[in-house]
């Protein structure tokens, strides 16, 4: 049967179905199969992309018994596998039924170059504008004449710029002078970091090359493109760093801002508060467990019962503890710290003592691409976004509604508060509840971008009490200053000096600090905050 | 009137907190020996202006002098408290945990570095001004008892005796009679009469009654400046001050 | 006179002399029956308990300098594990220095480490640590030297209550990351340690052990004597005062600034000669010595032994740390549930600690006999 199909081949007859084509890389020679994968490229089958892309991955099989052709999936001795040309599954099988379709380097190539070409014919922009980045690396003048051709339909600007970078690269191996200053020239305005290599390497090159006045003025060019590019490159590694900086403070705001309202209105620091976070993170681990298939979802569905089971909790701490050791702040202190123990202990003997890893729901993994040297992940983006919410609707509540309007009076005043009839210790327990189920939101965005661990709270609180030291109490614009000051602070400074000498800096930069400022930057004024 | 050698110096002061005006271009002047009461109603300024004597809170603007030369703005509670003026609290603040005695002893003038208290032995001259103090503020019996289980009123006393043991050129005594019967009001006037013959008292009080029984001057604090100055009897026919008082 | 001065230190209420029998007994009876008794006889001690209680001695002057400051001074110190463990690696230096060319790389001049991570030279702040007197004095020096340097920034800027206290532990904090690092030069995660001998003499030596012990002995009975000499001077009266009315001492004339300056200071050194003295006898520090939970842990000491009375933090560091070592031992799961209840037990129900507890109970029984007492301990010099 397999000679059948070498003749028509041979012959040049191209009528053969898309299935046929398929079952024709059973054949052992590569040239043959040279011009199958090229047939499969042409007839433009929605299958073509991925048996192509399969076989360049080495998980093209054929069934021994009756030679169809399948992708399969293979664990050990066993192998799933799906029907080639139709996508149809067909079940489980033996490794040892399977029989590999095989590739040589010059197949591979073939099979380079006819899934970058079906690539470019994808409808979608993004997938052609990858597909022409994949090609960066292995540029020749047949991709490069491709290329040209592609440049004449591609409608989208981004594919074409992407085009030109491509054709430019390919452009630097130009023995024209005038063509290679051209290219060299055009490339400075790339941020590709495939761009910098090539250039890099022609600089290389011509270095050892003959020093003509040609020469001498190519590598300056390359030079000053280089340096433009690397300027340029600098820049957006700044605003990565604002970036991280900016969603290391939103988490640190998220944590801190419940501290600083507890401290405001009750004078009180809870040790216990990391671990509120660490709370949280664990629902969102406990959901998960619980709810494996709407991963999606899990996010959405933590946010609100973190909130309530911490709250909770915090509620709990407050009548249970807190409210027993009114006026004495150093012990409520030591009180707390005591619980935070327990806590820990808790998680580690019901759960485990080791780190978990919480899923991230599609929707937010992934990154915005600004440009190739800049790309902002989602889940970042969506914890600062968060962040503010979450601070919005903090303001709104203390500043619009009967509860803040009592907890703003206990903050500035409590014993007159009290006599104006404000249940203060009502106040106490819901304030502690709101700051520990802040907390508990915060662990579950935490969750988006670390393992949850038992000591998940601790490697957090120090930090977050100091932004409370240096935002100040009883003002949420002090905490959001201060979350975000020591959150771009430190990650300004961690690529010169390393994440702990920069914790270092940023402690003994606060502990000066205070000098200046001893509550903070955003401090009550006045005979009331006296005591 | 007769022009005495002033002792205190308080001259266009103001300081905000947080926009409010707490004291507006307040001027005051202090006589050496004198007795001097502050009225007003509260949020006037009267325990603000002490904090700015005092060194607590620095004024915004405004000169604050001590005698001829010495500008208190310049100066923190320590350095003002050992030039010469004391102040008493509102709130009577005594060491609860402490004896009369040690209290008394604690506030005694001199000794006020590390060192010398370390290797501190009371001498039998520094004894008796104790024994003196005690007797001036009628606490004899409680030489011993805790500070903390004293009556209000006694902690007061406890507080102005503290006041004459450090001995002061001038003290600030913010209403000493708060809290006190009839009784102990009296006798905290007579008290503090006797000290203005050695010290300049200025008392800051709300009860009008006790005023008018030692005042020889008063001033009338009104939004953080002075509303009126002069005898009670002046005071109390002021047209100004009836207004604030009584008009809304 | 001297006699009448030890009197007053030592045997002046029943807490200080049950404190000073027990110490000097101990001191005495441990080391004869680990030396002198034959180890198959029931009355032998061994050498790990011995190590063990030394441990103890060197924990309860850590206890000792913590009340000096949260009893008496009134600041919650979450920071004086740091102060502990500066005094400790002060001694770890000069350890290791004594090993000389005995290490795992036979460098005369370089401890192992330095030479793992290929430094060619000794880093300029070993220099000297191979002398004892000059070790001695950084045991000192270096605890000192911070407490005077954090304590003058905090206390000038007024820093009080608690956030005081996050600002000592995000101190040691700071230094426990720094101390982590390789390049800081003091051994990184490992710390000092495989140290061989102390002043000429073998630390695996049975009589160097309780010379040591003996040592920790001494050190904590004259830490509680200078202590309780503190405390009873006007200077100490002082400090209670500044702890109940801070502003009043400051309108009185005194700087308390610099009272509480000079008692941290003091309570900070002590604190490192504990550690000093802890360092030899469990023969290795490390960074975790700085961990905020080991100063806070500490606290707790003070606070289930009664603070305020020195021999209080005493008694609790003693009673923390052997139920620590028991229920480790025991069951490893339980003790940081303990631990946690024992900080919210205590700070709820005993505020005053074990010895609140006895006094109130004795004050019940005999209440007229305490009056009298209480009248008679009342300074009236």
């Amino acid at each position: 049967m397999s000679t059948s199909f070498a003749d028509a081949i041979d012959e040049g007859n191209t009528v053969l179905s898309f299935p046929e084509l398929v079952a024709s890389l059973t054949t052992k020679k590569f040239d043959e199969k040279a011009v199958i994968i090229k047939k499969i490229q042409e007839s433009e089958h929605p299958q073509s992309l991925i048996i192509l892309s399969k076989l360049l991955d080495g998980k093209i099989y054929y069934k021994k018994d009756d030679k169809t052709v399948v992708i399969a999936d293979i664990t050990k001795k066993t192998a799933s596998i799906i029907n080639a040309s139709t996508g149809e599954p067909l079940g489980q099988t033996t490794k040892k039924k399977l029989k590999k379709v095989g590739i040589n380097n010059k197949l591979r190539r073939a099979l380079n170059s006819s899934i970058a070409q079906l690539s470019l014919n994808n409808e979608d922009p993004k997938i052609r504008k990858s597909a022409v980045v994949e090609m960066f690396k292995n540029m020749d003048d047949e991709m490069s004449s491709i290329l040209q051709k592609q440049l004449g339909v591609e409608k989208n600007k981004h594919v074409i710029k992407t085009l030109e970078t491509a054709i430019s690269i390919n452009q630097l191996k130009s023995s024209v002078h005038d063509d290679k200053l051209q290219a060299i020239e055009s490339l400075s305005n790339s941020l590709y970091p495939e761009v910098r290599v090539a250039l890099n390497q022609l600089e290389k090159n011509l270095s050892t090359s003959p020093q003509t006045s040609q020469t001498l003025t190519l590598i300056e060019t390359t030079q000053n493109s280089l340096k433009k590019i690397e300027s340029r490159v600098g820049i957006y590694k700044q605003i990565e760093n604002i970036f991280f900086g900016i969603s290391l403070g939103s988490v640190l705001l998220l944590i801190a801002v419940g501290l600083a309202i507890t401290f405001g209105v009750m004078g009180v620091i809870n040790m216990a508060h990391g671990e509120m976070l660490m709370l949280g993170a664990y629902t969102t681990y406990i959901i998960q467990l619980l709810l494996p298939n709407h991963i999606e979802y899990s996010i959405l569905i933590s946010i609100p019962t973190a909130f309530i089971f911490t709250g909770l909790v915090g509620i709990g701490i407050e009548r249970g503890v807190i409210r027993f050791l009114y006026g004495r702040p150093l012990e409520t202190l030591l009180a707390t710290f005591g619980i935070s123990l327990i806590l820990q202990q808790a998680v580690r003997t019901l759960i485990s003592p080791q780190n978990r890893a919480v899923s991230t729901p599609e929707w937010m993994s992934g990154s915005l691409d600004i440009n190739p040297a800049l790309s902002l992940t989602y889940n970042r983006l969506y914890i600062i976004i968060f962040a503010l919410l979450v601070l919005a609707g903090l303001m709104l509540l203390l500043n619009k509604s009967k509860f803040g309007l009592q907890v703003r009076a206990v903050t500035q005043n409590r014993s007159m508060a009290k006599a104006m009839g404000i249940k203060t210790d009502w106040v106490d327990a819901f304030t502690f509840g709101l700051g520990s189920g802040i907390a508990g939101i915060a662990g579950v965005a935490l969750s988006q971008l670390t393992n949850v661990g038992p000591n998940l709270g601790q490697a957090y609180i120090i930090d977050s009490f100091m932004v409370v030291v240096f935002g100040g109490v009883g003002n949420l614009w002090g905490t959001l200053f201060g979350a975000m000051t020591l959150g771009i602070a430190n990650k300004f400074l961690e690529p010169s000096m390393g994440a702990v000498l920069a914790k270092i800096i940023v402690l003994v930069f606060i502990i000066l600090f205070i000098q200046k400022r001893p509550r903070g930057m955003f401090a009550l004024k006045g005979r009331s905050a006296d005591n | 009137m007769e022009k005495n050698e002033s002792i205190l110096y308080l001259n266009n002061v103001s300081v905000s907190f947080d926009g409010f005006k707490a004291i507006n271009e307040l001027s005051l002047y202090i006589d050496k020996n004198e007795l001097r009461c502050i009225i007003g109603a509260n949020g006037a300024g009267k325990t603000t202006m002490m904090d700015i004597i005092t060194g607590k809170t620095k004024p915004d603007e405004g000169e604050v002098y001590f005698g001829d030369h010495i500008d208190l703005t310049k100066k923190d509670e320590a350095e003002i408290a050992n030039l010469g003026i004391g102040r008493k609290f509102q709130k009577p603040t005594v060491f609860e945990n402490h004896s009369v005695f040690e209290n008394l002893q604690l506030a005694l003038e001199g000794h006020r570095n590390i060192l010398s208290n370390l290797f501190y032995e009371l001498n039998e001259d520094q004894r008796n001004k104790i024994d003196s103090s005690l007797e001036t503020i009628g606490l004899e019996a409680e030489k011993y008892r805790m500070a903390g289980e004293l009556s209000h009123g006694q902690k007061q006393w406890l507080e102005i005796g503290m006041l004459i043991t450090q001995n002061p050129q001038v003290l600030l005594v913010d209403e000493p009679v708060a809290g006190m019967t009839h009784q102990e009001s009296e006798r905290t006037a007579e008290l503090l009469t006797s000290l203005a013959t050695r010290h300049s008292v200025v008392v800051v009080e709300h009860d009008m009654e006790f005023v008018r029984s030692i005042a020889r001057r008063v001033t009338v604090l009104h939004q953080g400046s002075v509303l009126a100055e002069g005898t009670m009897d002046k005071i109390q026919n002021d047209r100004k001050v009836i207004e604030v008082y009584l008009g809304d | 006179m001297e006699k009448s001065l030890i009197q007053r230190l030592l045997l002046s209420d029943t807490g200080s002399k049950i404190l000073t029998i027990v110490i000097i007994f101990i001191a005495i009876v441990v080391p004869v029956l680990n030396l002198l008794v034959p180890v198959d006889s029931p009355l032998h001690i061994s050498t790990y308990t011995v190590t063990l209680l030394g441990k103890y001695l060197c924990y309860a002057l850590l206890a000792l300098s913590v009340d000096l400051v949260w009893g008496y001074l009134g600041i919650l110190s979450l920071g004086h594990g740091a102060f502990f463990a500066l005094g400790g690696y002060a001694m770890g230096m000069y350890l290791m220095r004594q090993i000389g060319d005995r290490g795992v790389y036979g460098n005369p001049l370089l401890p192992d480490f330095m030479v793992f991570l290929n430094w060619g030279s000794l880093p300029w702040y070993w220099f000297g640590f191979d002398h004892f007197p000059l070790a001695l004095l950084m045991m000192f020096a270096a605890p000192g030297i911070l407490a005077f340097v954090f304590g003058w920034l905090a206390f000038r800027s007024r820093v009080t209550g608690v956030y005081l206290s996050i600002m000592t532990q995000a101190m040691t904090y700071a230094l426990m990351l720094a101390f982590f690092q390789n390049d800081f030069g003091f051994g990184g995660n490992n710390g000092l340690t495989d140290f061989k001998e102390i002043l000429g003499f073998n630390l695996q030596d049975n009589t160097t052990r309780c010379a040591l012990f003996v040592a920790s002995a001494v050190a904590l009975l004259s830490g509680y004597a200078f202590c309780k000499y503190i405390a009873q001077s006007r200077l100490g009266s002082l400090v209670m005062a500044i702890r109940d009315s801070e502003s009043r001492v400051r309108f009185m004339g005194y700087r308390d600034e610099h009272i509480k300056l000079f008692i941290f200071v003091i309570s900070a050194m002590l604190a490192g000669i504990a550690g000093a003295l802890y360092v030899p006898q469990v023969g290795i520090i490390n960074p975790s010595e700085f961990a905020p939970i080991r100063s806070i842990e500490l606290v707790i000491w003070v606070a289930i032994g009664g603070r305020g009375t020195l021999y209080g933090a005493v008694l609790g560091a003693f009673v923390v740390n052997y139920a620590k070592t028991f229920f480790t031992a025991w069951a490893p799961e339980a003790w940081l549930f303990i631990l946690g209840g024992i900080f919210v037990f205590v700070t709820v129900f005993m505020p005053k600690g074990l010895v609140g507890i006895y006094n109130q109970a004795r004050s019940r029984n005999t209440r007229k006999k305490s009056m009298k007492e209480s009248q008679a301990n009342i300074r009236n010099s």
